[in-house]
């Protein structure tokens, strides 16, 4: 059900339509102006405008090294996702397609069991002994694995199917391509996109997990948001300086996924 | 052995690799919290963690605070989304198009950089705080509090809740309120009799994941009040990471009755769904 409509009704539709978009903007529009104003205390509008806040925190080595641990880890985990679901997508969807049905099941479990709950057995389990992780960036790399999970699996599995794997890889080796080399060289490429924007929307909210490390990690290996949650005692100014910049990257990755994701439904 | 069975054979080795990720990082920590919920220092193994929670008032409060704003904030997010989805869906695609796209991106804007936005335009000092109080709208407001924190998770709420309702309205079709039309139903007899029942199974559907989101939070509430406030993810928290008190098995028995919470409204969905009405596609 899509149709523009014209007349009362339609004005009632598109006033929802620019109120819902206000009260989204809102908060993010506040911040913004708060970020660039001088001082704004006690008054209705800000006092001047400025961009020192914006110049101090891109001159804060200590954010420009969180923002770096946060790149790191998330490119990290990136990597390692697809590393180890590519090939298990690969495998379910050409020679087990039964297991998709319990894939389907265990994916659910990063989704339903809150990050919180999760950090309590881990920082147990991996506090101290053989597996001690706790405080190192490698913890937050597997739990952001799980976090990526069923994200990437979902939008992959929604690739594969568009791309009819099997005659794909049937039609390969029928030109003598090894499953290897069909694999690589054939189903990959096709993949190509939908795997970007996959990656570009988890990178985006991988960027923003804050639970994990602050629990798991802290001021040991500090990401941009532990950095964020650290800096709440310093200028209202400065916080907003930071968030603007945070969200404007995040705007900027989600814009890129939308443009990739567009051309490929045209 | 033939090549066939040898090819399935690499071919399951390929998953190796992810089950031991999947197994060391959330099946064992879950294991872990499941196991360690029935221990206990005092009295070895057996309820009494559970005991404990359901009979001292401070973690029943934890539970109740969690219970109220979880369920407000998904009332007042799904109300905002329906809303919000149905009219974007009839108005003119470049809008719609701008509109989706930038709810999609505000749905990143949770956790420390929301509540720090919020404090920035609503707290104590805040802008708005004080626009409205030098407007006479309020006398004063405490986002601090019960009210401020569902207004919080309302905001993270609506870009969800828009997200998942917008393809919903597919199910609806455009002929039928026509044909409705036709056959003499009013505006409000079609939303009562066709377009309610039909977008129960998404409504009911789109809730269930906002409760479950909102009684999951832990980041936003954290940051506004740096852990102050009595719900049940930060009494989780604090019982393993805090400075004081560390019971990581009590923690873990605080952790199934969320992950229970979290399961019994799961429950309740798959029945209500059941018994709603259903379109035959």
């Amino acid at each position: 059900m899509s149709r523009a409509e014209l007349g009362p009704v339609g004005v009632y539709h598109r006033v929802v339509v620019y109120l819902l978009f206000a009260i989204l903007l809102l908060p993010l529009f506040g911040t913004l102006i708060y970020s660039i104003s001088s001082s704004w205390s006690a008054t209705i509008l800000p006092s001047g405008f400025t961009f020192k806040w914006y110049i101090q925190l891109w001159s804060d080595p200590r954010f420009l090294g969180a923002f770096g641990q946060s790149l790191l880890v998330c490119v990290g985990s990136l990597v390692l996702s697809v590393v180890l679901i590519l090939p298990l997508l690969f495998v379910v969807h050409y020679h087990f397609p039964k297991l998709d049905a319990l894939m389907n099941i265990l994916i659910l479990l990063p989704f339903a069991v809150p990050p919180v709950v999760s950090s309590v057995g881990l920082l147990q389990l991996y506090g101290s002994g053989p597996f001690a992780m706790v405080g190192t960036p490698w913890i937050l790399i597997g739990c952001y694995f799980t976090i990526a999970l069923p994200f990437m699996y979902r939008a992959i599995t929604n690739n594969l199917q568009a791309i009819n794997l099997r005659d794909l890889m049937d039609a390969a080796q029928l030109l003598g391509a090894s499953t290897w080399q069909a694999a690589f060289l054939v189903v990959l490429p096709n993949l190509r996109k939908g795997l970007m924007v996959a990656l570009l929307l988890s990178f985006s909210f991988l960027f923003g997990e804050f639970v994990f490390a602050n629990i798991l990690v802290g001021t040991r290996y500090e990401t941009l948001q532990v950095y964020l949650n650290n800096m709440r005692n310093s200028s209202g100014h400065f916080t907003s300086a930071l968030v603007i910049s945070y969200f404007f990257f995040v705007l900027v990755l989600t814009w890129a996924a939308n443009i990739l994701n567009k051309d490929k439904s045209e | 052995m033939n090549a066939n069975t040898r090819s399935k054979w690499l071919a399951a080795l390929c998953l190796v690799p992810f089950a031991l990720f999947f197994i060391v990082f959330e099946i064992a920590p879950l294991v872990w919290v499941m196991i360690n919920s029935l221990q206990s220092e005092e009295s070895g193994w057996g309820l009494a963690n559970f005991t404990k929670i359901f009979n001292s008032k401070f973690y029943l409060q934890a539970i109740q605070y969690s219970l109220e704003i979880s369920f407000w904030s998904s009332v007042f997010g799904i109300i905002i989304a329906v809303l919000g989805a149905y009219s974007l869906r009839r108005v003119d695609s470049k809008l719609r198009n701008f509109v989706n796209a930038f709810a999609n991106m505000t749905s990143n804007f949770a956790g420390v950089p929301l509540a720090f936005a919020f404090i920035i335009l609503l707290g104590f000092n805040g802008s708005f705080t004080i626009m409205l109080k030098q407007a006479g709208i309020i006398q004063d407001f405490n986002l601090y509090s019960k009210t401020g924190l569902i207004i919080l998770y309302t905001y993270f709420q609506i870009p969800l809740g828009v997200l998942l309702l917008y393809p919903a309205f597919d199910a609806l079709r455009e002929d039928w309120r026509e044909s409705a039309e036709l056959l003499g139903a009013n505006g409000w007899q079609f939303w009562r009799h066709i377009g309610l029942p039909v977008l129960t199974p998404a409504l009911l559907g789109t809730f269930v994941i906002l409760l479950a989101n909102a009684l999951g939070a832990y980041a936003t509430v954290y940051a506004l009040t740096t852990g102050n406030f009595n719900v049940m993810t930060i009494r989780i928290a604090a019982m393993v990471s805090g400075d004081i008190s560390l019971d990581p098995n009590l923690a873990s028995a605080l952790a199934v009755v969320l992950v229970a919470l979290m399961t019994l409204v799961t429950l309740v969905h798959q029945l209500l769904l059941k018994r709603s009405y259903h379109v035959s596609r």
